[in-house]
């Protein structure tokens, strides 16, 4: 976009972040730059997705025929509940923050966040969080309670190798480090917008980003407080989650669940951003109802704090309970059905171009649903008495964190990936990428639902030769291992792209936000130059002064 | 459709759950269906023709999004309306100062059931008249359990210090399968459920053999076997009716030799089987909190023979 001249262009932008002096591995590791610290997040999610995702081959291999003694239970319990947390903690969280880190600052127009050195210290957090997790592997045995961690089973009484209090330690810091990401990106994105651009005019993944940071500083303190608490029920002999001296096992899943339903969103929302970019630009309209996906994202955020006992309908809560708790839940239902309505709109008539980023969020529109709409049904809570804690929830989940979450991070990262490398990742591998994303998913997850229908609970190691279940499982093991292939091809795209791909130039998708206004990879100070804001799609109005957004009154 | 699955209910509460999911299932189907079209429409219809200007930039329609946000108000408000019917089919809240008919204990990583009018006592295995409603009262000796049997209905935790309750019936005799359904430790995978459902008489018959306390063998490799039964550590845990052995940390085995499977589901009741899970219960259930004791093979068989007469 540098030869294009701004008509009326703001001044320079002040610098505010501290300048960076070294180079090399010292300059990424010293680095407080938001760009450097946003790639080293999605490196390190990078990094734990394969991770995880070998944990889960571990387990669809010992899950592949029935009776399978690949596995011992004492191992598979450590895998499947380092696979829960690694996904969720250390992947899809830093994933998006990572994006975010990335991505704020340049779609604003500021230089860097708010506060660099408090950004990087919730980086090293995490992965120090990360690391004093994963120690637990060689310091007498990971944790093997769940990612949910249940009381009282997570207690010394049943829990007696120190995996939990890894488990609690390590969460509590990248929890941490989390709040400090959720406050520097809050009051990077009230106070360091650029001029002209007001709340009104902020890209949508921008307000998804801003809800999520909310959720997360209000939401993480409980499982801080919570784990706090656990620690020193184990450490010190106190009884919070301990019925038999006076203590309840329900609060800690009230606790839990009153960070960890917010926490669904805190990992989805972003990706809903992901979302409200990518399909405009590649249908080459505006975003449709601009206002209601904002909004519905607004509600989603306030419903997301009064529906965590949804997780809890099994438990014998009452009638009354479960009934508050089913309406809220299926609330929740109302805006995100018109965010999938506006995205299809905004298609709707529109020049749809299928490069890698919009086939994933095409797919997502159809796999999220799948995703939304059993969650529906796990709304509706007597099916819950009936489908909760077995593959039909593990199914559910997969299909809204890995449909949703990760084909957004994915159709985010094809998107932006240019911006951060200045170079294009591949189409062909791209679409190999996808297709085989697609295939090996939906093998793996989908058969689940009927798993689950058909009696099978979730977390057990092994099974019995039931009829049907052995055939759907070993599908959905080959399913787990094309993905697995798929992710290969993924970071094999990476390396090869980000040596010797295309040159991306500012804006190879013609997109109209202020990140592509300025280089690909943008400088240390991101902007010589803002263009003039008088719409939500600065770049657009460059690029059609007869038809500029704010001539039509946006 | 199989056995053991939401799709072959077996209970009026399990039927009224099924039914709910059916027209759910057909409502979320059909969602899905015109979601997908519309997808798929969008691809095919409106993908980038080469030369193509840029489309007519459209931002909304106030109208439209009035429709849906209340078209899936008044879809949410139909399902919240069925889910209250079902409620209250498939879960009846019991009156204040009903008794239990049954209580379920829940450990890791077995189940201990109770008799509180009859004073039986067994495992694993839930003997049912056919065509009752029971009310079960659901407890756990350790961590959260959960009881679900998919044919008979729903399902519901053992919380330490918060006694659960659930209606169980069946409609037809037979043996219904389950499991534990909340991740409880090593055991968790073989933690199953039976439930068997039997016309009254047959029932009743039942109840008064377990009832019963079993003639103590006098001579020959049983009488050897339940010597050791009480010398080895076997009664710490394990309780036989008419004997010492009181033990509450394992199953009653006062009748152990009456029922259809060992180790809660894991291995079919057959005396080759009961010797090789007292050789070596680790190789079949990892983490059981019986241990192996290294029983010589003269040991097990003379335990095998003596609990083999526990019928």
């Amino acid at each position: 976009m540098s030869d294009i001249p701004f008509p009326g262009a703001g001044e320079a932008l002040p610098l505010t972040g501290p300048q960076e002096k070294s180079a090399g591995l010292l300059g990424w590791v010293s680095s407080v730059d938001h760009k450097k610290i946003g790639i080293m997040y999605l490196m390190a999610g990078l990094v734990f997705f394969g991770v995880g995702g070998i944990e889960a081959l571990l387990m669809r291999i010992q899950l592949a025929v029935p009776m399978n003694s690949f596995l011992s239970p004492q191992t598979f319990d450590q895998i499947f509940t380092m696979h829960g947390t690694t996904m969720i903690f250390l992947v899809a969280m830093p994933v998006l923050t990572g994006l975010a880190n990335y991505l704020v600052p340049l779609m604003i127009g500021a230089s860097d966040v708010a506060f660099p050195r408090l950004n990087a210290l919730g980086l090293w957090l995490l992965i120090s969080g990360g690391l004093l997790l994963y120690f637990s592997f060689v310091a007498g045995g990971a944790p093997a309670a769940g990612w949910f961690n249940y009381a009282p089973l997570s207690e010394k009484a049943y829990s007696t190798t120190n995996g939990v209090d890894y488990y609690s330690l390590g969460l509590l810091i990248t929890g941490i480090g989390s709040v400090t990401a959720g406050i520097n990106l809050i009051v990077t994105i009230i106070k360091y917008r650029a001029p002209g651009l007001s709340i009104r005019r902020l890209p949508l993944f921008i307000w998804m980003v801003l809800i999520t940071q909310f959720l997360i500083i209000l939401a993480l303190p409980a499982l801080n407080a919570s784990l706090v608490m656990l620690l020193i029920d184990r450490r010190l002999n106190a009884h919070f989650f301990e019925a038999v001296s006076g203590g309840s096992a329900l609060l800690w899943q009230h606790y839990f669940w009153a960070f960890g339903h917010p926490e669904v969103y805190i990992v989805i929302l972003p990706a809903f951003g992901i979302i409200s970019e990518v399909i405009p630009v590649f249908s080459r309209k505006p975003i449709y109802g601009y206002e209601y996906v904002a909004g519905s994202t607004v509600a989603i955020g306030v419903l997301s704090f009064l529906v965590w006992a949804h997780h809890m309908f099994a438990v014998g809560l009452g009638h009354s309970i479960d009934s508050m708790f089913a309406i809220s839940s299926l609330l929740i239902a109302v805006p995100t059905g018109v965010k999938i309505f506006n995205w299809i709109a905004t298609m709707w008539n529109g020049s749809i171009r299928f490069k890698t980023p919009m086939l994933f969020a095409t797919a997502f529109l159809v796999v999220f649903t799948i995703g939304g709409l059993s969650g529906v049904s796990l709304a509706i809570f007597p099916i819950d008495w009936q489908v909760t804690d077995t593959y039909y929830l593990v199914a559910h989940l997969h299909y809204v964190l890995f449909g949703g979450t990760i084909f957004g991070v994915f159709a985010g990262l094809y998107y932006w990936f240019p911006k951060m490398s200045g170079r294009m990742l591949s189409e062909r591998l791209g679409k190999w990428h996808f297709w085989t994303t697609l295939i090996g998913f939906n093998m793996t997850f989908f058969v689940m639902h009927f798993l689950g229908l058909m009696g099978m609970p979730r977390r057990v190691y092994t099974y019995p030769n039931l009829p049907g279940w052995g055939a759907m499982n070993m599908i959905s093991t080959i399913g787990a291992v094309i993905m697995g292939l798929s992710s290969l091809i993924f970071i094999w795209n990476v390396v090869v792209s980000n040596h010797s791909g295309e040159l991306a130039g500012d804006n190879p998708w013609e997109a109209w936000s202020l990140e592509w206004a300025t280089t690909s990879p943008p400088p240390e100070h991101n902007f010589d130059r803002i263009p003039p804001i008088r719409s939500r799609r600065p770049l657009w109005d460059l690029a059609h002064p007869e038809n500029p957004d704010w001539k039509n009154g946006r | 459709m199989y056995g053991n699955s939401v799709f072959s209910p077996a209970s009026p509460q399990a039927q009224a759950i099924t039914h709910l999911s059916l027209v759910v299932g057909i409502v979320m189907l059909a969602i899905l269906v015109l979601i997908t079209f519309l997808v798929l429409y969008a691809v095919v219809r409106f993908r980038h023709r080469p030369g193509a200007p840029e489309p007519r930039q459209v931002f909304g329609n106030s109208r439209l999004e009035k429709t849906w946000t209340i078209g899936a108000l008044v879809i949410v408000t139909f399902l919240f309306a069925l889910t209250i019917r079902t409620m209250h089919h498939s879960d009846r809240t019991p009156s204040p100062g009903e008794k239990p008919n049954l209580i379920v204990i829940a450990h890791q990583w077995w189940w201990e059931v109770r008799y509180p009018q009859s004073g039986v006592v067994t495992a694993n295995e839930i003997h049912i008249p056919v065509d009752k409603a029971w009310l079960v009262q659901l407890e756990t000796a350790d961590v959260i359990h959960d009881w679900w049997v998919p044919d008979l209905g729903r399902k519901i935790d053992a919380i330490p210090g918060h006694p659960n309750h659930f209606w169980l019936q069946a409609d037809k005799p037979g043996t219904y399968s389950g499991s534990c359904a909340e991740y409880c430790g090593a055991g968790h995978a073989w933690m199953r459920i039976r439930v068997i459902a039997q016309p009254e008489a047959e029932f009743e018959a039942w109840e008064q053999r377990q009832l019963a306390i079993p003639a103590q063998p006098a001579a020959g490799d049983a009488q050897q076997g339940r010597e050791l039964f009480g010398k080895l550590t076997c009664i710490n845990c394990h309780s036989v009716a008419g004997t010492p052995a009181k033990g509450d940390i394992g199953p009653d085995l006062t009748h152990v030799a009456s029922r259809e499977t060992l180790a809660a589901g894991r291995l079919k009741d057959t005396p080759e089987n009961l010797g090789e899970w007292i050789s070596n219960p680790q190789a079949y259930k990892p983490g059981a909190h019986m241990p192996n004791f290294n029983f010589t093979p003269t040991q097990v068989h003379n335990l095998v023979a003596y609990l083999e007469t526990l019928k």
